[in-house]
């Protein structure tokens, strides 16, 4: 997918679109490497047969690496000491095979407990068949 | 059903120290393409002393704790179980690699829904650096499947 050439989020309206993130498929590479690398180990994510037993049937995503994705599509534009806060809903299991998209709203300008402008913005990550995976919001300082 | 008397309940201290390679690998994993995430030439240049800590790493350097799973013990909790519901994060400053991490993480609530099928615990964890100075502040909802 084409990266956006720009998108500056300081002068973003609320009800403005936030630019979309495409990730490839999640394979069982993808969630062999997030185990490693993110230090969680629970077999549920990349033990077929602990899967089963659990009655998953197969291994599931870690919740946050699809919240990882949904990082990047914040800081890809945002400067990260801009981020004040980010929250997750995980509402569906993210399974082999399935394809994310990250996209987002702006949803309102507001203040900070220290009175700083900012701006909330909506996250959501869904497949390829349109299934929420995951909801959030990130509040991002705007400057001055 | 997990008893209740396990609000307040205090994980052992655990300090770690941020590596660079931990965090380069981590951007491998979730797919970064920033180079401020993984050269520290282009971290530098974009005014960090070093890589820094993604948003969403804080959680996973918790899990770096010589028993992760080891509450799960105390309070009966069985990890085939278990589902991870909501993550909340507050950031009140960047950490970089080098940062020695300390993580304070308690047990601040526990309930249920539908009549006990699941049950919800929540822990909170506060994270300073090696200065004292707060973090970031991360709260974890655990979703607990009863049949």
């Amino acid at each position: 997918m084409a990266e956006p050439s720009a998108f500056d989020y300081t002068t973003a309206a609320v009800g403005s679109a936030w630019p979309a993130l495409s990730l490839p498929p999640v394979t069982r590479l993808t969630l062999a490497l997030y185990c490693g690398a993110s230090g969680d180990h629970n077999p549920l994510h990349v033990d077929q047969d602990f899967a089963r037993e659990a009655g998953l049937g197969d291994v599931i995503a870690h919740g946050m690496l699809v919240m990882g994705y949904m990082g990047r599509t914040v800081t890809r534009f945002v400067p990260q000491t801009a981020l004040l806060a980010f929250n997750s809903r995980f509402q569906a299991m993210t399974r082999v095979g399935d394809q994310i998209t990250c996209t987002g709203e702006v949803i309102a300008h507001e203040t900070d407990v220290n009175g700083r402008p900012c701006l909330r913005l909506a996250l959501r990550a869904t497949d390829q068949k349109g299934e929420v995976k995951t909801q959030g919001e990130a509040l991002i300082a705007l400057p001055g | 059903m997990i008893d209740h008397r396990h609000i307040g309940y205090v994980s052992p201290a655990f300090t770690t120290q941020v590596e660079r390679g931990r965090l380069k690998f981590f951007a491998k994993a979730i797919g970064e393409t920033d180079p401020v995430y993984t050269d520290p030439g282009a971290a530098r240049a974009a005014g960090h002393p070093d890589l820094p800590v993604p948003p969403t790493f804080f959680f996973c350097l918790e899990m770096d704790r010589p028993e992760p799973y080891g509450w799960f013990d105390d309070l009966g909790i069985e990890l085939p179980k278990v589902l991870h519901g909501a993550q909340d994060f507050r950031y009140h400053r960047l950490a970089y690699a080098g940062d020695e991490l300390t993580f304070d993480s308690r047990v601040t609530d526990i309930y249920d829904k539908k009549g006990g099928l699941l049950e919800f615990v929540v822990q909170d964890n506060r994270i300073s650096n090696q200065r004292g100075e707060l973090v970031a502040e991360f709260i974890r909802t655990l979703v607990i499947r009863h049949g």
